[in-house]
């Protein structure tokens, strides 16, 4: 299952160049490295959201009309800027998205820690438009832009025991103030199973409907992975651990009840304060849209292309 | 002052009803085709804006008494048959959102949620509970049942105001800060009770049992 790539090279330039050294407090202060790990791309200025991101369309996006941007980018559940859905969109400008780096460790041979900007090659670029099926029984279609997740796993070949991996977000307090309040366990974490990790339609994305990912939805990079609730399309991500066992992630801490770990959209499955059978579209264009149901599809629509990897499983118990 | 107080209730009750003439106006955006501030999911913003407001009211009915306590100012008391009632408004309004907007009208889909889903039955039985002390807000019915009787009938607006605290907590993802804000507001109110109770009870007890200590 697992596509063994070209073996992957770090950035050539290797050394320190000056702008780097003369910004190493910063680095080291906001993100705790080693300045040689740190590749040159790390320093780079954040793209503006508004900066238009080239990308090839994909055979998986749907046709479906997608959400009105300003809806997408205005409502939000990304609790590290605040629990109320409008918070993001008004918080989250004080994250800081350059430098980043992501820190790959675990069951892997190449781990360390890599600048976004060396992770993501403007030329696997892809543009999906997918369907995003929130836990609370709302939804949203959603031009992606992103790479899929297993061109960049594959580049730190995991070993034969990375049967999981497991994802985190930033925290960072000063500059996420939903984050000084205990409403998860910070940091937020999310996990897969590898072959869904793997899977073509797993998406790592840097921007939608054409421009870089605003920070309130997930800057500087983010998972997607639509035939599951939107929970598990972790946001911010800073940290990537191949594991052998099954990973925690922070809903299923939070309420074991309620969420668990496959977390696979399911009309049948209910979640216990709400039904998953139908869900609000959001966005639809007229007023009497407001008050329009859709059923919801097993995995979100995408049953034909991943009902597979549960074959056997039970879906109720391994909800 | 002689000259305000004849408008103070009718100051209240246009202050009380702007929230919902607020949400009127962003459904008549929402018509007209524009977002307001109601946003993605008006019918959500909706409903937690409504459920919100009565949760408030109901505090700002219990905080009365306190705030009598502090300012001296006895006139107060006046207010607070208006603010409980449009605490019930509000929780009525907040309802009825809810069971048209969210469920459509549906009874069997009402019936389904008030059974099986914990924020759902909190809530309702709140508003069941405060359905009597709306009925007999009136001087009629203080009259009818008496005071006393009246007044242990309406200590029911604690439990009430526990519940619907209750009901807030079970309904939010995750340990939200917005719950806990309002339990402790409301423990502050109750707390106001208690510590004016437990000194009058003490010489109570002072007046008519052996003596004690001193």
């Amino acid at each position: 299952m697992i596509r063994v790539s070209k073996p992957w090279e770090l950035s050539e330039n290797q050394c320190t160049p000056e702008k780097l050294y003369l910004d190493r407090r910063q680095i080291i202060g906001s993100l705790g490295l080693s300045c040689g790990l740190v590749a040159s791309g790390a320093i780079a200025k954040p793209p503006a959201p508004d900066l238009p991101l080239v990308a090839k369309t994909s055979k998986w996006s749907i046709s479906d009309p997608a959400t009105p941007e300003k809806l997408a980018t205005s409502y939000n559940n990304f609790y590290e800027f605040g629990t109320d859905k409008s918070d993001p969109a008004k918080y989250a400008h004080a994250l800081i998205t350059r430098p980043w780096a992501i820190t790959v460790e675990g069951e892997a041979d190449k781990t360390g820690t890599f600048s976004v900007d060396d992770l993501i090659r403007p030329d696997e670029l892809e543009e999906r438009i997918y369907r995003l099926r929130c836990v609370e029984a709302w939804s949203m279609v959603i031009p992606w832009i992103g790479v899929p997740l297993r061109k960049i796993l594959a580049r730190f070949e995991p070993n034969s025991k990375a049967r999981y991996v497991q994802f985190e977000t930033r925290f960072e307090p000063e500059q996420m103030r939903g984050t000084r309040w205990p409403v998860l366990d910070w940091p937020y974490v999310e996990g897969l199973r590898m072959d869904e990790a793997m899977h073509d339609l797993t998406l790592m994305a840097v921007g939608m409907y054409g421009r870089h990912l605003p920070n309130q939805n997930g800057a500087p990079l983010r998972l997607i992975v639509p035939w599951k609730y939107g929970f598990k399309s972790i946001k911010s991500i800073v940290k990537i651990r191949f594991t052998a066992n099954e990973p925690t992630n922070s809903w299923k801490k939070s309420a074991p009840r309620e969420y668990g770990f496959y977390s696979n959209v399911n009309p049948k499955v209910d979640h216990p304060r709400w039904s998953q059978a139908t869900e609000r579209v959001i966005g639809g264009g007229s007023f009497s849209s407001l008050f329009n149901r859709r059923d919801t599809e097993m995995f979100n629509g995408y049953g034909e292309a991943v009902a597979q990897m549960y074959a056997g499983m039970n879906l109720k118990k391994n909800f | 002052m002689a000259n305000i107080k004849p408008l103070l209730k009718p100051l209240v009750f246009i202050a009380m009803l702007t929230p919902l003439l607020w949400l009127f106006w962003q459904w008549g955006l929402l018509f007209m085709g524009k977002t307001g501030a109601l946003g993605a999911n008006p019918i959500e913003a909706s409903n937690r804006f409504l459920g919100d407001s009565a949760l408030k009211l109901l505090l700002l009915t219990l905080m009365i008494t306190p705030i009598r306590d502090i300012t001296r100012w006895p006139a107060i008391t006046r207010l607070r048959r208006m603010v409980g009632l449009f605490a019930f408004f509000y929780a009525s309004v907040h309802l009825v959102s809810y069971f048209g907007m969210d469920l459509l009208f549906s009874i069997p889909a009402l019936l389904k949620d008030i059974a099986k889903r914990t924020y759902i039955t909190l809530g309702m039985t709140a508003f069941l509970l405060l359905i009597p002390l709306a009925l007999t807000s009136t001087n009629a019915m203080i009259r009818r049942m008496g005071p006393k009787k009246w007044a242990q009938l309406h200590k029911l607006i604690y439990a009430i105001a526990f519940l619907a605290v209750l009901h807030y907590f079970f309904m939010t993802r995750g340990n939200q800060p917005g719950p806990w804000l309002h339990l402790g507001v409301l423990l502050i109110l109750l707390g106001w009770r208690i510590a004016k109770w437990l000194p009058a009870r003490r010489l109570l007890s002072m007046d008519t049992g052996p003596k004690m200590g001193k």
